[in-house]
């Protein structure tokens, strides 16, 4: 069975079983491996894509579900808000080991798409799905809180 | 691969992922896994520096990176000697060979201890000294200068009376030809442009855009990916087994047993691991720790009741207990702890004309590589260890015996090598898997004084050993695994009368050490006991600290400094309590406080403070990083994690949905202050971790009036 979608901006077609997870597609078949395997139960978030613009965890989606979405992995992730995100976490020199931070940055991007400012409370809902073992979770705070003002400051100039 | 043919794709597409695939391929060649931009064409200077024609320095790290910033961290060094911009470095990754990339600490190359900065503090500015020493001679020669007239700037080479400059890719052929110099001059400290200064990180930005490449990212033509089904107690073995269901599975490729169980090669992930479930496997538990860790516990609590083997002692601890002014007693019991980094253990292993490439994020690159080469049989020369970024360790890569670089060997062996494997462990591979941070159970008696002197402290400690039974045993000639120790046998605290022993305790389980290894245990103890004796005569936990620290001037200084952060006898909020503790590890000294409250009938910890004294500190944003890192694994491990056997001795966790992670709304605010020091630098790796567990424990101590004796506090309840 063929599976069609499309991601990061092209469309593909993958025949892989209809309950293979689409993380597994996206690495072994697409070979996008920017996405991360952690966990295999949605207890990590280090396979953190987008899937019609809201963070999913691809590994326990499976690619039947996706027939004819749009999915954005961390290598498609462009625009204003994933530009200033991805500089913020450079600037404070979020990522040590840096596994997890590809996850990180597609939950935080659909954050701020969807709350330009957000507060604490904000960040801990959209963020808490997300394990980082080195625990940068105090320059993920603070990463998301710039990069919010960095887009502010870009659009109100 | 077999996918190749049903994956349809458009021609965009198509490009791109060949695209991706060159990209690869060019990284499996360079090594570690930052993306290059730089082209090929580089001179080797020494065996730690190369210099392109397009400029890029590259230093070559011997040492692992998985998040402790040694990339960066080494990296600095040759910039500072050499003079060069920041912006022309980049980091690889070197092979395996001891003569030329040994731990200066260790003996052999590997990561651990904390001793990445401090073994190659000198080597690495020596190694940047004889480049600049190199490019210096070669102007010279091009130039026709005399060389003490020649300078080096932000990686310009200039002689202003003749007005020549140069590039260093422009002179690096000519430098290439001229003679290392022994002993070149080291920069003074004053004149230090980059140690002790901001730098961006050297793998910020791949490890921000999705292109930093792990050992799980690679793939080859042809590859098969295995997994491997484990017994499920520690010992056991296979009987028999029967693969019908797995080999009808579309995809698998084969079934074997080996060694350490039964592998299953599959064309691609998701079919290896899903066709695993389906192995229908008799174990032979002869053999196996059937024992729940309950049962464990019980062995370990009698076993430190009594004196064990003395590896600390002075004064007369017997007769000054039974004299003492006040006496004191705790235990505490620690939990077996997985380490589950975050990318769990793999290995891809190819083989071709007889020559062995072995892709994998090695922390021990000689004992792995000498593993590999004898479970092959493959001349050492012919295999090759590509050291990738690692997504974490925390000390879970680098095993005593070698012991995943052997299973995966033997993974690709058993199907004769004819393809090449990726080996991977999924999650409950790994929070099963064994080699734990070890089972600990503590005794303590000690007697105080009404000034606040420790009269008498005896402490008996019950632990499995990480080294007796391993491949590091010869290391202990027979004597007593001090290890088992460290951070308690030497107290830091003036204590007349003091003594230290240890059983050395016997269980299946195969154990390892987690990140600040011994100190895990023994700076809890040591800072939990004492707090409770100075509370419990009335004193301040930090002033009866420093006055028990009279011959430990850098413990009194951080202690103060991280006082005076926190205004420490201030006010604190209602429903709020503090609690310090200092420990030093890895020759580093470290102060915390934390501040607790109760929410929900559970600890929250809202701030930690933190004052480090590492001597230089070479890159001070990492040294922060490290020690917040440091604090959060050991916050999380405190209160949430705990590995248990269960009857029969089979482990009770296998995710993170029963082995708990530290998550962003469990993540204090923290501050680090690093004290100023001329010291040479030592690790922060590992040192953040000891005391975050025993201030924690102090603080709810404080707040609830109730000691923590048993590790994980969400277990206490």
């Amino acid at each position: 069975m063929t599976t069609k979608f499309e991601i990061n901006g092209d469309t593909v077609s993958v025949d892989s079983e209809p309950d293979t997870p689409l993380l597994w597609v996206i690495r072994d078949e697409l070979k996008l491996t920017g996405t991360k395997f952690g966990c295999g139960i949605a207890q990590c978030g280090a396979c953190t894509v987008h899937v019609g613009g809201v963070a999913t965890r691809s590994c326990v989606t499976p690619l039947a579900a996706v027939d004819g979405a749009r999915i954005t992995t961390i290598e498609g992730a462009t625009g204003a808000k994933a530009e200033a995100i991805q500089n913020a976490w450079q600037q404070l020199d979020v990522p040590q080991c840096g596994y997890c931070q590809s996850g990180q940055i597609m939950s935080a991007l659909e954050l701020l798409q969807n709350n330009s400012n957000p507060p604490d409370e904000d960040i801990d809902a959209a963020m808490n799905g997300n394990v980082c073992r080195c625990a940068t979770y105090g320059r993920i705070r603070k990463a998301i809180k710039d990069a919010a003002k960095a887009v502010q400051v870009s659009s109100n100039g | 691969m077999a996918d190749k043919k049903s994956f349809i794709i458009n021609r965009r597409h198509m490009l791109q992922a060949s695209a991706g695939l060159v990209v690869g391929t060019t990284l499996l060649l360079g090594g570690c896994g930052i993306p290059k931009d730089g082209d090929d064409k580089s001179q080797e200077l020494n065996a730690f520096v190369r210099i392109g024609s397009d400029n890029l320095v590259t230093v070559i790290i011997k040492h692992v990176e998985f998040g402790q910033g040694v990339y960066t961290g080494l990296t600095t060094l040759v910039a500072e000697e050499l003079d060069a911009d920041w912006s022309q470095m980049r980091a690889d990754s070197a092979p395996a060979n001891k003569d030329l990339y040994k731990n200066l600490l260790m003996g052999a190359q590997g990561t651990g201890g904390s001793t990445a900065m401090a073994n190659s503090f000198e080597q690495m500015r020596k190694a940047g000294a004889v480049a600049r020493a190199m490019l210096l001679a070669a102007a010279r020669e091009e130039w026709g200068v005399p060389v003490d007239e020649i300078t080096i700037s932000k990686g310009i080479i200039s002689h202003s009376a003749s007005k020549n400059s140069a590039k260093f890719g422009e002179l690096a052929d000519l430098a290439a030809k001229q003679k290392a110099p022994e002993n070149p001059p080291l920069k003074a400290r004053k004149d230090f442009l980059f140690i002790g200064k901001h730098v961006a990180k050297v793998d910020s930005q791949a490890k921000s855009n999705g292109t930093a490449q792990f050992t799980l990212d690679q793939y080859r033509p042809d590859m098969l990916t295995a997994v491997v089904a484990h017994p499920p107690q520690f010992g056991a073995t296979v009987k028999s087994f029967n693969a019908k269901k797995t080999l009808a599975e579309k995809g698998v490729v084969d079934v074997k047993q080996i060694k350490e169980g039964i592998a299953v090669y599959a064309e691609n992930t998701f079919v290896a691991i899903r066709a695993r479930d389906l192995l229908e496997i008799q174990w032979d538990d002869s053999n196996a720790e059937k024992r729940s860790s309950a049962q464990l516990l019980k062995n370990f609590r009698d076993a430190a009741s009594k004196t064990g083997q003395v590896v600390g002692t002075k004064g007369d601890v017997g007769a000054a207990l039974s004299t003492g002014s006040r006496r004191f007693e705790a235990e505490y019991i620690f939990p077996y702890l997985a380490h589950a980094p975050m990318e769990p253990l793999d290995a891809l292993f190819e083989q071709q004309d007889g020559k062995i490439d072995v892709w994998h994020g090695c922390q021990s690159q000689t004992s792995d590589h000498k593993a590999i080469s004898e479970t092959l049989k493959v001349d050492p020369d012919n295999v090759k260890i590509h050291t990738m970024l690692a997504g974490g360790s925390f000390g879970r890569r680098a095993q005593q015996d070698s012991a995943f670089a052997v299973e995966a060997a033997h993974v690709f062996d058993a199907i004769d090598r004819k393809r090449p494997v990726k080996t991977m462990w999924t999650r409950e591979d790994d929070i099963k898997g064994g080699y734990y941070r070890p089972l600990v159970v503590h005794r303590l008696t000690g007697a105080m004084s009404p000034d606040g002197e420790v009269e008498a402290w005896d402490q008996s400690i019950a632990a499995q050993s990480l080294i007796e039974g391993t491949a590091l045993a010869p290391l202990l000639k027979g004597n007593p695994d001090r290890t088992i120790a460290e951070g308690a046998a030497e107290p830091y605290y003036n204590i007349p009368n003091h003594r230290v022993s240890i059983h050395s305790m016997k269980a299946g389980v195969p154990v390892l050490w987690w990140r600040s290894v011994g100190h895990t245990h023994n700076g809890f103890a040591v800072e939990c006991f004492i707090d409770q004796m100075l509370t419990g005569m009335n004193f301040d936990p930090v002033a009866g600290r420093v006055a028990l620290l009279k011959n430990s001037p850098r413990d009194t200084a951080v202690l103060k400094r991280v006082a005076d952060m926190a205004n420490w006898g201030g006010s604190t909020a209602a429903g709020r309590a503090r609690g310090v503790a200092v420990h030093k590890s890895f020759g580093t000294y470290i102060a915390q406080i934390a501040e607790v409250s109760i929410e929900g009938g559970r600890p929250k910890v809202h701030k930690v403070w933190a004052a480090v004294d590492c001597g230089m500190a070479v890159n001070p944003e990492i040294v922060s990083a490290q020690i917040e890192g440091g604090i959060g694994y050991g916050l999380g491990a405190a209160l949430m994690n705990e590995i248990t056997l269960g009857e029969g001795g089979y482990v009770e966790q296998s995710n993170f949905h029963d082995y708990l992670p530290l998550r962003i709304t469990d993540m204090p605010e923290i501050d680090v202050s690093i004290v100023e020091s001329s010291e040479p630098p030592t690790g922060v790796g590992e040192p953040g971790t000891p005391p975050i567990a025993p201030a924690v424990a102090n603080a709810l101590a404080a707040l609830t009036g109730q000691t923590v004796n048993r590790l994980p506090i969400y277990n206490m309840a």
